[in-house]
């Protein structure tokens, strides 16, 4: 079991920026994320475009907004649980909480604090019948293990950069590898596109394009698709062992909506007037996962939640603890790794 | 200030025909969400940048919409529901150009 101080359930720009907040506190983070790096969105969907909105950077990308962010946390040690979706929450008698994932790792905390942006990110499935009935019976949506597709024939269909990558990667793996996409062109690092295409001369790769994967058949195990292309309406059979759409990740707000918690237009709602506390005390919700009149959903404003949350968390770890709240200029920063940023002293000299 | 009007089928098969202001910068999935026409969460997640198709919408209007970027096009080809008049909305501007455009909602991938 996991323990800390706030449980931040998405490590997003506002889930690590409050790790800060309360590390001024002295209250310790953990924090759990579906991706398998930290800053949400913001790694996950649009790295390398500039944001023009956070406070005193006139301009910034929001991969490099999130490397700071996780520069400034540093001394306060987050804990982080990545890769795994928050599935499950216990409120124990002593008004603590048990969050589980869905891989079954446990945490254990006194606060949530819930910033979980636009819900986790999961796989976009294509329009297909039969889709679920096969899904772990030959179809995947996401690559662990390449191993697992050692000497199989394998069929990945999409037209982005993971597609690319991965048919590069099993083309000397996999036994036969085939990569459909709807359109000729695709969308990814020009090398990537370059080493397709000379797979594709080598006959590492066979390529379907324009064309669709239109049937799944298979008794119990996924045997054959058929792929239709695009231009002449032709159907082709392909006798496959694995098939592995990659389309992308949309974000699902997922099994949260079903922790007791008001939801209002696909949100959480809390009360913005004192801490963003949720209808059950000890949950906040902060960020673009929050709703209230007049929300906004931009970072600066989760930064400003985040804050406040953990004020309100202080209060309810310790309540029968004074405190005020100090100026970062005057009181410096003490990590929980013993490092520590203050102002230089003014100099105190008399001149002759 | 100039408004247009422009005719929305939501996703329920509701025709609504609202006023979209030219001056505001804005494009054709924001005036959705102004109006709330689709809920808010199941239309421009990605905030716009055509990095998510949830704003796919079908034109049945003539109307001469400016050309697909490959940004537009290259999601189209990933997104799902796709028919020859998709659009994503997020990469229509509202200018008077496109006064009297008749869109429909795409239906919500699930």
């Amino acid at each position: 079991m996991i323990k800390t101080d706030i449980l931040i359930i998405g490590a997003g720009p506002t889930g690590l920026f409050a790790v800060f907040e309360a590390g001024l506190l002295k209250l310790r983070c953990h924090l759990i994320d579906a991706l398998t790096q930290p800053g949400g969105q913001c790694s996950e969907i649009y790295p390398k475009k500039p944001i023009y909105d956070i406070p005193g950077f006139p301009e910034v990308l929001a991969g490099e907004l999130v490397d700071n962010l996780m520069e400034q946390i540093k001394p306060f040690q987050p804990g982080f649980t990545l890769g795994e979706r928050a599935e499950k929450i216990d409120k124990l008698d002593d008004g603590t909480f048990v969050v589980t994932t869905n891989k079954g790792t446990k945490h254990h905390a006194p606060v949530v604090a819930i910033a979980g942006g636009l819900g986790s990110f999961e796989p976009r499935k294509p329009i297909l019948t039969d889709l679920v009935k096969f899904e772990d019976k030959g179809i995947a949506y996401m690559i662990k293990d390449p191993e697992v597709y050692r000497n199989k024939r394998v069929l990945i269909a999409g037209g982005g950069d993971s597609a690319l990558d991965w048919s590069i990667f099993l083309a000397n793996v996999a036994e036969e590898v085939y990569l459909v996409h709807r359109r000729n062109e695709f969308r990814g690092a020009l090398d990537s596109v370059e080493k397709v295409q000379e797979l594709k001369n080598l006959g590492k790769i066979k390529l379907f394009t324009p064309a669709e994967v239109i049937e799944l058949n298979g008794r119990e195990q996924l045997e054959n698709v058929v792929v239709k292309m695009s231009d002449t309406g032709k159907e082709i059979t392909v006798y496959i062992d694995n098939f592995i759409p990659l389309f992308g990740l949309s974000p699902k707000l997922g099994p949260i909506a079903d922790w007791g918690l008001e939801i209002e237009k696909n949100a959480i709602k809390v009360d913005n007037t004192l801490d963003y506390q949720t209808n059950v005390p000890g949950i906040y919700a902060i960020g673009d996962v929050n709703t209230y009149p007049g929300k906004l959903k931009l970072i600066l404003c989760g930064f400003h939640e985040a804050t406040l949350m953990c004020q309100s968390a202080y209060q309810r770890i310790h309540p029968n603890k004074k405190y005020v709240m100090k100026y970062t200029t005057v009181g410096g920063i003490t990590g929980f790794d013993g490092s520590v940023k203050e102002a230089p002293k003014a100099v105190v000299k008399a001149i002759d | 200030m100039t408004d247009i009007k422009i005719k929305i089928i939501d996703r329920e098969g509701v025709l609504h025909e609202v006023d979209a202001p030219t001056d505001m910068n804005m494009n054709l999935m924001e005036v959705v969400r102004s109006y709330e026409l689709a809920p808010e969460g199941t239309i421009g997640i990605c905030g716009g940048m055509a990095m998510c198709a949830s704003c796919q919408c079908y034109v049945n209007s003539d109307t001469d919409l400016p050309e697909k970027s490959d940004d537009e096009e290259a999601m189209l080809s990933e997104a799902f529901f796709v028919k020859d008049n998709s659009r994503l909305g997020c990469q229509i501007r509202i200018t008077e150009d496109i006064e009297g455009l008749e869109v429909e909602l795409a239906p919500e991938e699930a």
